[in-house]
């Protein structure tokens, strides 16, 4: 039997690839171990080796191809007396929808519910009061838009520098660094130890001293070795030196679950930011706003938190074409105008919303869904208006409920739009559990677009 | 001379010295002339004065909270401040009232700090932890034991960014040497050649946990051994002493050849705050200190010993530092509380 080889998944979140090169033509005899292609992902080039032994019979993806799905036959590897005429029956589907990694094809436990995953292309519109008429859009990925403001803010200002591990000659652990180093230098693009807790404080000393940082975590798993100087350095030193030390600084990462990666690193810290006076916390959703909201967070001259999301890192949008493009901190977005009920979400909370407010509308339910976009300080009006619209509100996030960001929105709806409630505030959010490994459990873990759609009904009573 | 007589209290301190860098430590010339004995007498004695004053004010309810008292460390920052030079940065943890005191901080604005009053440093949203000053380079005032360490590892940072050629005293206690982010600092601080000098004020007691019931290495001077970091033990006691170790740290740091360790051998003779009965240690203990080391008398005996000051003369000295420290205990008694607009504030800029 000729046996295919499938383009691997080489990351937790890998949908697809660039197939950049085959090390072994067609006939050249492979031994297990042997590397026979090399793979360009999202984050780094790797090496595919051979599992299996035999002759290379047909190379089914050219290299160069780019945007190879996880799972595509890229080559078929022939037994002793194979033909490769035989081979080449699978014809490599180009570029289908990118099964993910994280999705076995195993019945869903969560009847009718789509995978959690956001789609390739993220299909909010493009923010429009922040844009003049007539600008060009570009479609970038959250990565490309990150690198740019960050980019973009170190041309500006010579206070600004990044720091973080591998963020320098590894080119970031997801890549978001790419390139920063070559423009900017050692000086200015910092590669640190693995010493979360020393380089949180070191960054929050700098900043003290007037200089600008940029403090990339890896995850914002391992800042909670780090809390500390976030909290007790970074957000109450102002306060507490009655307004002479501030501290512009920026701590930026991938926030959350990402996929199969269980417990310890996939916990979403956003409510545990939000709770604490004298931060700002920033969890954008498209690109244009991760490009916008972090060159304003780099200017702004307080702490600020911004949550991503790795999911969303690979995920395109169209940012807007301009020199100077500025998402002001603090303003929700209303993604998606609607009368009957209001959908209040952030990060990829806002890839159920958006999901759900399409399947509602096949129910004939016309949804509000607002990207709050900055948690802290929250954009509260854009939520009470709306609910004063609407008269219900459903919020959705992958966090934990108690306490979490839904609970805080839920009361603030309660203190200001009470009267204005046809129904029970609900929220959506992550199962009060650890997040387990399992395929399975994890998807049973994290909201889904069917929870999102039941929550509507129940409220609009429907 | 009380240089012999420090010792730690555990017998490990003599153990032989792993870094090579510390045998060449010079003998230190301890002379200071006449000018330099009276300010450092002075400015020690006010230091003294402001914390007994403090002390005062707090058993008179006039201060609240948590207040940590400086007294008989003197010699450590008065020392140090000797060796610095404009730009250059100090900042410490929460026993901090006498080196905001050894930067020029005005006695009048740390004591209506302390009362938590609106001419206080910090508009009284601090207390006494918690106090900053730019101009002075002082930046706090830390409460979480060791925050400081990094802190001002990033401070020195700055100024290597800046190529300023500034240097950062990151002070802090032998309690906080055992924190895991002090040796993470280290660790950036070598690897980076960063111009921080690392001070750490040994008063035997992290609270009430003597050294040596809390440290595996009770010689804190060799703490930045497996960093590469020199360090040498110094008589905290002896403002000259320190300064001449000062002055070679912090010549060492400025001139890029990155961070160096100053164990400063110092006793604190009153409770770790002002709410500890200090039972872990004997009366006796605490009187030898102070009949024997103390850091002020150490000066005032050379000065009456020389004929540089007489008795009437350090009396005036003394009669008029008790002048600025009523004063200031006047104003901070009598500073109005602040506005209660001051509550919403300074949060965010």
């Amino acid at each position: 039997m000729p046996t295919e080889i499938l383009m691997p998944a080489l990351s937790p979140t890998m949908e697809k690839g660039n197939l950049s090169k085959w090390i072994k033509k067609e006939g050249d005899t492979v031994k297990s171990g042997d590397v026979i292609a090399e793979i360009e992902t999202d984050k780094a080039t790797m090496e595919v080796e051979a599992v299996d032994e035999g002759t290379l019979g047909k190379i089914l993806v050219p290299e160069g191809t780019q945007d190879v799905a996880v799972n595509t036959p890229i080559a078929v590897i022939l037994a002793d007396g194979e033909d490769a005429s035989a081979a080449v029956a699978p014809a490599p589907k180009a570029a289908e929808p990118a099964p993910v990694v994280a999705a076995p094809a195993e019945p869903a436990p969560v009847a009718a519910a789509p995978a959690p995953a956001a789609p390739a292309v993220v299909s909010a519109p493009a923010p429009e009061p922040e844009v003049p008429e007539g600008t060009e859009m570009v479609n970038q990925t959250m990565r490309e838009a990150l690198r740019d403001a960050m980019a973009e803010e170190m041309r500006k200002d010579g206070d600004v520098f990044v720091m973080g591990e591998e963020v320098a000659e590894y080119q970031g652990a997801y890549k978001i660094t790419q390139g920063l180093l070559q423009e900017f230098g050692p000086k200015r693009v910092i590669d640190t130890p693995i010493t979360e807790h020393g380089f949180a404080g070191v960054g929050v000393g700098a900043a003290m001293a007037g200089l600008k940082p940029i403090v990339e975590f890896m995850t914002f798993n391992f800042a909670m070795q780090a809390i500390d100087q976030i909290i007790n350095s970074a957000a109450k030193t102002l306060y507490m030196s009655g307004g002479q030390i501030q501290c512009s600084i920026v701590f930026r990462g991938p926030n959350g679950a990402a996929a199969r990666v269980a417990a310890q690193h996939s916990q979403d810290y956003t409510s545990w930011y939000s709770h604490i006076p004298g931060l700002k916390v920033v969890a954008p959703y498209t690109a244009a706003d991760a490009k916008g909201l972090l060159k304003a967070a780099i200017r702004d001259p307080n702490p600020v938190i911004f949550l991503e999301n790795e999911i969303l890192y690979g995920h395109s949008s169209p940012v807007p074409k301009l020199d100077d493009f500025i998402v002001p901190l603090g303003k929700a977005r209303i993604a998606r105008p609607g009368k009957d009920v209001t959908l209040v979400a952030w990060s990829i909370g806002m890839s159920y919303a958006l999901k759900a407010a399409d399947e509602l509308a096949k129910l004939g339910i016309d949804a509000e869904v607002i990207d709050l976009r900055t948690i802290r300080p929250m954009d509260t009006e854009t939520i009470l208006a709306s609910v004063r619209k609407t008269g219900r509100l459903v919020t959705v996030e992958e966090g934990w409920g108690q306490s979490g960001v839904g609970a805080e929105i839920s009361a603030r709806v309660m203190e200001g739009a009470f009267d204005y409630l046809d129904a029970p505030v609900l929220r959506v959010y992550g199962k009060d559990v650890p997040m387990p490994y399992a395929a399975n459990l994890e998807k049973l873990a994290l909201p889904n677009v069917q929870e999102v759609v039941e929550a509507v009904r129940a409220v609009t009573y429907r | 001379m009380a240089v012999a007589a420090k010792k730690s209290p555990a017998p490990k301190a003599a153990a032989p010295r792993a870094a090579a860098k510390r045998s060449d430590k010079p003998v230190d010339k301890l002379d200071f002339s006449k000018e330099q004995e009276l300010a450092a007498y002075r400015q020690m004695l006010e230091i003294r004065r402001f914390e007994e004053k403090a002390g005062q004010m707090y058993g008179m309810g006039l201060i609240g909270g948590f207040c940590h008292l400086y007294i008989g460390q003197e010699a450590v920052v008065v020392g140090m401040q000797l060796a610095l030079k404009q730009g250059d940065q100090v900042i410490t943890g929460y026993r901090d009232h006498g080196h905001m005191l050894a930067t020029g901080m005005d006695p009048k604005g740390v004591m209506a700090e302390l009362t938590g009053r609106r001419g206080g440093y910090s508009k009284g949203k601090g207390g006494s932890m918690h106090m900053f000053s730019i101009e002075k380079g002082f930046y706090g005032g830390h409460g979480i034991v060791g925050a400081q360490v990094s802190l001002g590892t990033g401070l020195a940072f700055s100024n290597h960014y800046r190529e300023n050629g500034n240097v950062t005293l990151a002070y802090f206690g032998d309690g906080a040497a055992n924190q895991g982010q002090v040796y993470e600092s280290f660790n950036m601080a070598e690897l980076w050649k960063l111009p921080v000098v690392y001070i750490i004020e040994n008063n035997k007691y992290a609270m009430g946990t003597a050294v040596n019931r809390a440290s595996a290495q009770t010689d804190f001077s060799r703490r930045g051994t497996s960093f590469n970091i020199p360090g040498e033990q110094v008589d905290g006691m002896d403002v000259r002493a320190v300064k001449a170790a000062g002055e070679r740290a912090v010549e060492f740091a400025r001139s890029g050849k990155g961070p160096y360790i100053l164990e400063m051998l110092t006793y604190r003779y009153r409770g770790h705050s002002m709410s500890d009965p200090a039972k872990y240690r004997s009366k006796e203990e605490v009187q030898k200190m102070r009949t024997e080391h103390d850091p002020i008398e150490q000066v005032r005996a050379r000065l009456l010993d020389k004929g540089w000051a007489s008795e009437d003369d350090l009396k005036a000295i003394d009669a008029e530092i008790r002048e600025v420290m009523n004063a200031a205990a006047d104003f901070a008694s009598h500073d109005p509380e602040p506005d209660p607009s001051e509550l919403y504030t300074d949060i965010l800029r």
